[in-house]
């Protein structure tokens, strides 16, 4: 095939909806949804305020096996509400991954893949956001001490707020070149510190300082793959075989601190400044 | 506003560990040990660092050192209890106007450096160090994820300068497409979206309200209230077989949360 017609035949995950990308990622035929469409959950918080609800809120809970072995996928549907944390989102994400650790805790090696594809905090259900994003961190360090939680995203929406802050705790995380993984969003730094610390108007400044190529180049992220849905799930596949990191990417602090200290902060950081330090040869 | 509250943080952790010696030479992030209820803890405050070499962080914000420099102090502190029957308890003394916003912190990845500050304090209640965060002024965000969202038993004083919400007015009613003033309308609804305390309290996320004769100022009665209060948390966490965050659950407007995962648990098995 010429490269066209490859990426014609291309399975593209990006264009896959949250629903579409677990069954992408699990063995055919083993996807059972919990909490679905029609349990009607819909977010109290977003009915009160006038806004448009989904009777999933966002987030799909598919359980079903990678492999063979037992698997929960979530997966944040970016085209709603900007993939944004709710209660019932939060709670949907959080209660599962207690699920999955109280399964390990009884025997059954439950593994979790979270799909972000989110802004953070949902803005209009605040605090019960931020209380979700912090309950689904609790989750994350909790069942990572059994199997891996592995963390994707593919773009277009990427990750951001808290859930950069829960993609950090993943034992290993997969990102497209279309990704984009940071705390703070462009438009809100601006808000914040002035469009001279940061243009949100800058495509090149932000996928170069925070998309998907420069995270794994500055070891932030552990693999770049192809939108492509085969590679995605075949790259998940390796790192749940590798089993548990020796220590996860948040617990490496004494060396961080150190590389941080070789930052020159007295100016803004090129992308290669940020490659430079995490490889040392600064 | 945010500037006059965020030196409470330190003189709330000076007041309540007798201004016990620094562990750290860290300007920002201060760490030191005291007594609580007879045994000792860790105490850990952030504050303001008028010189902090990146110039986004300089207001007591969590930024890159910070959130690592969390993270090595509470890692530390596992360490330390390794082996011990008894693991010191932790305290998170909160003040935290935000995270850091800026060009720097994005490009070095403070999202990692907050996650190794929560992921630390997580593990260290999951390793059996009870953990309380007393919120004595602003606890915003990512700030408040990172240093003391983690721990089992969270306190806060009823009082206008204490707030915890999950983004600033201004950028809030950006990123929702209102104006400050329609946000501030909503805020009175919708108790979630409130900035107060007791809104927040409402919730069901703290486990305890105290009222002072004045947080900008305690008196010795203040401050005999405060630490019972704390002695008092600590007892409820050490009978508490729960190592998790389940008492978060339970207030009234957290149904929800609760429907979730009731629903989830009865469907988990069957999925199989």
């Amino acid at each position: 095939m010429n490269r066209i017609d490859q990426l014609l035949a291309r399975d593209s995950f990006i264009e896959r909806g949250a629903r579409r990308r677990a069954q992408a990622l699990l063995d055919p035929g083993s996807l059972r949804e919990l909490a679905g469409p029609f349990a009607r959950l819909h977010s109290p918080w977003l009915a009160m305020q006038g806004l448009v609800t989904q009777s999933d809120d966002g987030v799909v809970v598919a359980k079903g096996r990678l492999d063979g072995a037992p698997t929960v996928v979530l997966a944040i549907e970016g085209g709603f509400q900007g993939g944004s944390m709710g209660e019932i989102g939060a709670a949907k994400i959080a209660g599962s991954l207690e699920l999955a650790a109280g399964d390990n805790r009884r025997g059954i090696p439950t593994q979790a893949v979270i799909l972000f594809e989110t802004g953070g905090v949902r803005l209009q259900e605040a605090n019960l956001g931020l209380a979700g994003i912090a309950e689904i961190q609790a989750a994350i360090v909790d069942l990572r001490r059994y199997r891996p939680v592995i963390g994707v995203s593919a773009g277009t929406v990427g990750c951001y707020g808290g859930m950069s802050i829960a993609a950090g705790l993943c034992s290993y995380l997969v990102l497209t070149r279309e990704a984009r993984l940071g705390l703070n969003g462009p438009q809100v730094i601006e808000q914040e510190a002035g469009a001279a610390e940061f243009d949100a108007r800058n495509r090149a400044l932000i996928w170069g300082l925070t998309g998907g190529e420069q995270r794994v180049a500055a070891g932030l992220a552990d693999a770049c793959v192809q939108d492509d849905s085969a590679e995605v799930r075949a790259t998940v596949a390796r790192l749940f075989a590798q089993g548990l990191p020796a220590r996860h990417r948040s617990e490496r602090a004494a060396e961080t601190l150190a590389a941080l200290a070789r930052a020159d902060a007295s100016q803004q950081p090129a992308p290669a400044d940020a490659r430079g330090i995490y490889q040392g040869d600064a | 506003m945010e500037r006059a509250n965020s030196t409470r943080g330190a003189m709330w952790l000076r007041l309540l560990t007798g201004g016990a010696p620094a562990l750290h030479d860290w300007p920002a992030v201060r760490v030191c040990d005291a007594p609580l209820a007879g045994q000792t803890a860790r105490w850990i405050a952030v504050v303001p660092d008028p010189d902090n070499r990146f110039p986004r962080a300089r207001n007591g914000e969590v930024g890159l050192v910070e959130g690592w420099q969390l993270a090595q102090a509470v890692l530390e502190t596992i360490e330390q209890d390794r082996d011990a029957a008894v693991k010191r308890p932790i305290v998170a003394v909160i003040d935290v106007p935000s995270q850091a916003y800026g060009r720097r912190e994005e490009a070095y990845g403070i999202h990692q450096a907050l996650a190794g500050a929560a992921g630390a304090y997580a593990q260290a209640r999951l390793a059996g160090h009870p953990i309380i965060g007393l919120v004595v002024g602003l606890a915003m965000s990512g700030a408040f994820l990172a240093h003391g969202y983690q721990a089992n038993r969270l306190i806060a004083f009823d009082d206008p300068g204490v707030m915890v919400h999950a983004m600033g007015k201004a950028s809030a009613a950006r990123v929702t497409l209102r104006s400050v003033e329609a946000l501030e309308r909503l805020a009175e609804k919708v108790p979630p979206m409130a900035y107060d305390v007791r809104s927040f309290a409402s919730l069901g996320i703290l486990s305890q309200v105290l009222q002072l004769t004045d947080p900008a100022l305690p008196d010795e009665q203040d401050l005999a209230l405060v630490h019972g209060a704390l002695a008092a948390a600590l007892a409820d966490i050490l009978q508490d077989p729960d190592r998790g965050l389940a008492g978060r659950l339970q207030g009234q407007h957290r149904a929800a949360s609760r429907r979730v995962r009731a629903l989830l648990a009865s469907e988990w098995e069957a999925a199989d």
